[in-house]
C-alpha cells in the first residue's frame, strides 16, 4: 500500500478560489478523514486525488508517482461514492467484476475476487441480482465490494453513508472500520458527520472554507482544538463559548464576563483587557456546586445522560452529566467551570495557553 | 360503490371516445383501400363496402412507381435517423456532460434555426444544393433532413443523458475505463430508450416529409412516397382507392419500427442506479 502526497494543492473555478493550498501527507494503511461543513472544499480535494477535477496549483503524488496529469484509470484508487453509482443495467456480480475486466484479469480470478469480497460482506445470494431489487444498505455494501474486489492502491469515500439511516449508518461505519484494519489499505474519506470522523479516523483533517483548519487525531482535535472553527465543529452537543477578557487582577490571571470572573491556573502572555473567546464542553461543566449560579431553561434526558441548558449571566450554556441530577426548570443551579477544562482562543479565533 | 362505478365507466367511455376520435381516419384509410372501384362512388357513405377487394393495392405494387418511391422513403428516412441519431447522441453528450467556452452561444444559435418557418428556406437550400449536384438526390434529401432535425434531436438527446447521474462514468472511470470506454459501455445501453425515441421521432419526420422533397427532387427517380401519393392526383379526378393503398403500405414501416423500439421506450433503464 502506497502513500498519498499532497502538497500546495489549489483549486479555482474560474477565478473563484475553492482550496487554498492544501498540503497534507497520508501515510500507507493510515485512515484519513477529511471533515467540515458542506463547501468547504473536502469532496473537491477528494475528487481531484480521484482524478475527476483537474488541480489549478500544487501536486498529487500516489505511492511517489505524480498524478496531475493522469487520468482517474491509470491512479489505481478506487471510490465509493455518496449515491453508489451502480451500474444499473449490471447485475451486482458484474459490477464488481467490471474493473477486473477492464484490466484483462483472468476469468478464474474474477470469480475467486468476487466471492472473497462478496463473502466479507455478506453479499453471497446477491449476486445475480440487478442494483434496483437492493436495499439501500445493500447497495451500500455493493460499491464497498467495487472497491476492495480489485485492491487498489487507495480506498477514497465521498460521504458513503449519508443516504443511510442512522442505525444503518452506525452498523455500516463499524464495518468499514473492521475493513479498514483488515486491508490494512490507506483510505481517504470525506464526511461532514464529526462523528463518523471521530469514530473512523487515524487522523482527522478538519476544513472550512478551503482552509485545512487542523490536522490531528480525533482525540487531540477533541482535546486541544487549534481555533474556534474545530472547537464548534467537533463535539455534539457542541462547545460552550462566551465572549470574556483577561485580566491579572490581584496578580491572579483571570477571566473576566460581565456576569462572573473565572481564576485561571496558569498565566497567559496577554495584555490586560485582551479580548478572547472561552470554550467549555458541555461535559465538562459540573452541576450542583461551584462558584457560579444558572438558571435552568431546559432538560434534555438522553437515557444516557441528561442535557441540561442554562442561563448564566444571559449566557447560555449546555451542560451535559452522565447523572441524573435533580433539576427544575426556571430554578437555579450551582455549576463549576473547572480552569483546567477551559479552552481559549485570542481575537483572530487562535487557541492561546495550553 | 355507484359513485366509483360511475366514475370509472365515465373515464374509460371519455378514453374510448378518444381512441374512437384519433383512430376513425386510419379506419377510413384501410376502408377505402379496400373498396373496389366501382362501389366507390355508387354506394354512398358507408361505414364497410358490401364487398371488398385488393385491386388497388396489386395495382399499386404491380403497375405504378410507387415500390420505387417505398425504397428511395425508407433509403432516405434510415440515412436520416442514423445520422441524426449518431450527430445528436454525441451533441447530447457534449452540452450535458462538458462546460465548454461558447456553449450557450451555440445552444442559442441551434435554438434560432428552429424559428425559421422552412417554406422560407426552399429557395435558398434549393440554391444551396444545385451547384453540388444534390437536387434530384437522395443524399441531398438526407443531408437536408439532417440539418432541420439534428438541434432538436441534440436538445432531446441531452435530457437523456442529464438523466443519467454523472457519477456512473466517474465510477467507471475510476474502474479502469477511458470517457468513451465509460460513454460506450455504461452510459449508451442506459440511453438506449432515449436514442430509441430519438430515432423513432427522427425516422417518422422524415418519412412524413413533403415539402422539401417535392420542391428539391423533380425526378421520379429520386421522390420519396408523399410526393408520389401527389401522383394519385391528376388535373381531372383523384384516385383515391390507389392513393388510399399506397398510404396504407407506407405505414408499415413506420408501424413495424415503433414495434421494434416500443420496449425501449416504455422500460425505465435507469431505476436503482442511485439512491431511489
Amino acid at each position: 500500500m502506497s502513500a498519498i502526497d499532497i502538497s500546495g494543492v489549489s483549486k479555482r473555478y474560474g477565478t473563484t478560489p475553492i482550496l487554498h493550498e492544501i498540503t497534507l501527507a497520508v501515510a500507507a494503511g493510515e485512515f484519513v478523514v477529511l471533515v467540515g461543513p458542506s463547501g468547504c472544499g473536502k469532496s473537491t480535494l477528494l475528487r481531484m486525488i480521484a482524478g475527476l477535477e483537474g488541480v489549478s496549483a500544487g501536486e498529487i503524488r500516489i505511492g511517489g508517482t505524480l498524478v496531475n496529469d493522469l487520468p482517474p484509470k491509470a491512479r489505481d484508487i478506487a471510490m465509493v461514492f455518496q449515491s453508489y453509482a451502480l451500474y444499473p443495467h449490471m447485475s451486482v456480480a458484474d459490477n464488481m467484476a467490471y474493473s477486473l475486466r477492464l484490466r484483462g484479469t483472468s476469468k478464474p480470478n474474477i470469480e475467486t475476487a468476487i466471492k472473497a469480497a462478496a463473502a466479507k460482506l455478506g453479499l453471497g445470494p446477491l449476486l445475480e441480482r440487478k442494483p434496483k431489487a437492493l436495499s439501500g444498505g445493500q447497495r451500500q455494501r455493493v460499491a464497498m465490494g467495487r472497491a476492495i474486489v480489485r485492491r487498489p492502491k487507495a480506498f477514497l469515500f465521498d460521504e458513503p453513508l449519508s443516504n443511510l439511516d442512522a442505525r444503518l449508518r452506525e452498523h455500516m461505519r463499524a464495518e468499514i472500520k473492521k475493513l479498514h484494519r483488515e486491508l490494512g489499505a490507506t483510505s481517504i474519506y470525506v464526511t461532514h458527520d464529526q462523528i463518523e470522523a471521530m469514530t473512523l479516523a487515524d487522523r482527522i483533517v478538519a476544513m472550512n472554507g478551503g482552509h485545512v483548519q487542523q490536522v490531528g487525531s480525533p482525540l487531540e482535535l477533541y482535546d486541544r482544538p487549534a481555533n474556534l472553527f474545530v472547537a464548534g465543529f467537533i463535539g455534539s452537543p457542541a462547545m460552550n463559548m462566551f465572549p470574556a477578557h483577561f485580566s491579572r487582577r490581584e496578580d491572579r490571571p483571570t477571566l473576566v464576563h460581565p456576569g462572573f470572573a473565572l481564576t485561571l491556573d496558569h498565566d497567559l502572555a496577554l495584555h490586560e483587557g485582551a479580548a478572547l473567546t472561552v470554550g467549555i464542553r458541555p461535559e465538562h461543566i459540573a452541576l450542583g456546586a461551584g462558584s457560579v449560579q444558572g438558571i435552568v431553561d431546559l432538560v434534555e434526558p438522553t437515557g444516557l445522560g441528561t442535557i441540561a441548558h442554562l442561563t448564566l449571566a444571559g449566557t447560555a450554556f449546555k451542560a451535559f452529566s452522565l447523572t441524573r441530577p435533580p433539576l427544575s426548570l426556571g430554578a437555579g443551579v450551582a455549576m463549576d467551570l473547572p480552569a483546567r477544562k477551559l479552552h481559549l482562543f485570542d481575537a483572530d479565533g487562535i487557541r492561546v495557553g495550553r | 360503490m355507484l359513485r366509483r362505478t360511475l366514475y370509472w365507466s365515465s373515464h374509460y367511455v371519455l378514453i374510448g371516445l378518444y381512441v374512437l376520435f384519433a383512430l376513425f381516419p386510419l379506419f377510413w384509410l384501410i376502408k377505402v383501400a379496400l373498396t373496389p372501384n366501382d362501389l366507390l362512388y355508387s354506394e354512398g357513405i358507408r361505414l364497410w363496402p358490401s364487398r371488398t377487394s385488393l385491386e388497388h393495392f396489386r395495382f399499386v405494387l404491380a403497375h405504378s412507381e410507387f415500390p420505387l418511391f417505398f425504397r428511395n422513403s425508407l433509403i432516405v428516412s434510415s440515412g436520416t435517423g442514423v445520422s441524426v441519431t449518431l450527430i445528436s447522441g454525441a451533441g447530447g453528450y457534449g452540452l450535458s456532460r462538458f462546460s465548454f467556452r461558447g456553449k450557450s452561444l451555440l445552444v442559442a444559435l441551434m435554438l434560432i434555426t428552429q424559428m425559421f418557418p422552412l417554406v422560407m428556406l426552399v429557395a435558398p437550400m434549393f440554391r444551396l444544393l444545385a451547384p453540388l449536384g444534390l437536387t434530384n438526390s437522395l443524399t441531398g434529401l438526407v443531408i437536408v433532413y439532417t440539418t432541420f432535425n439534428a438541434p432538436f434531436a441534440t436538445f432531446l438527446m441531452q435530457s437523456f443523458f442529464d438523466a443519467i447521474p454523472k457519477e456512473l462514468e466517474e465510477a467507471a472511470m475510476i474502474d479502469g475505463a477511458t470517457r468513451f470506454g465509460a460513454f460506450r459501455r455504461i452510459i449508451l445501453p442506459l440511453t438506449l430508450p432515449g436514442i430509441a425515441a430519438t430515432g423513432g421521432f427522427v425516422f417518422t419526420a422524415a418519412w412524413s416529409e413533403l415539402l422539401f422533397a417535392l420542391m428539391l427532387n423533380s425526378s421520379s427517380q429520386a421522390s420519396t412516397f408523399p410526393v408520389g401519393l401527389l401522383s394519385f392526383v391528376s388535373k381531372f379526378s383523384v384516385d383515391f382507392g390507389q392513393m388510399m393503398a399506397a398510404g396504407v403500405l407506407a405505414l408499415i414501416p413506420a408501424c413495424l419500427f415503433f414495434l421494434a423500439i416500443q420496449r425501449y421506450l416504455v422500460r425505465g433503464l435507469t431505476a436503482g442506479a442511485v439512491k431511489g
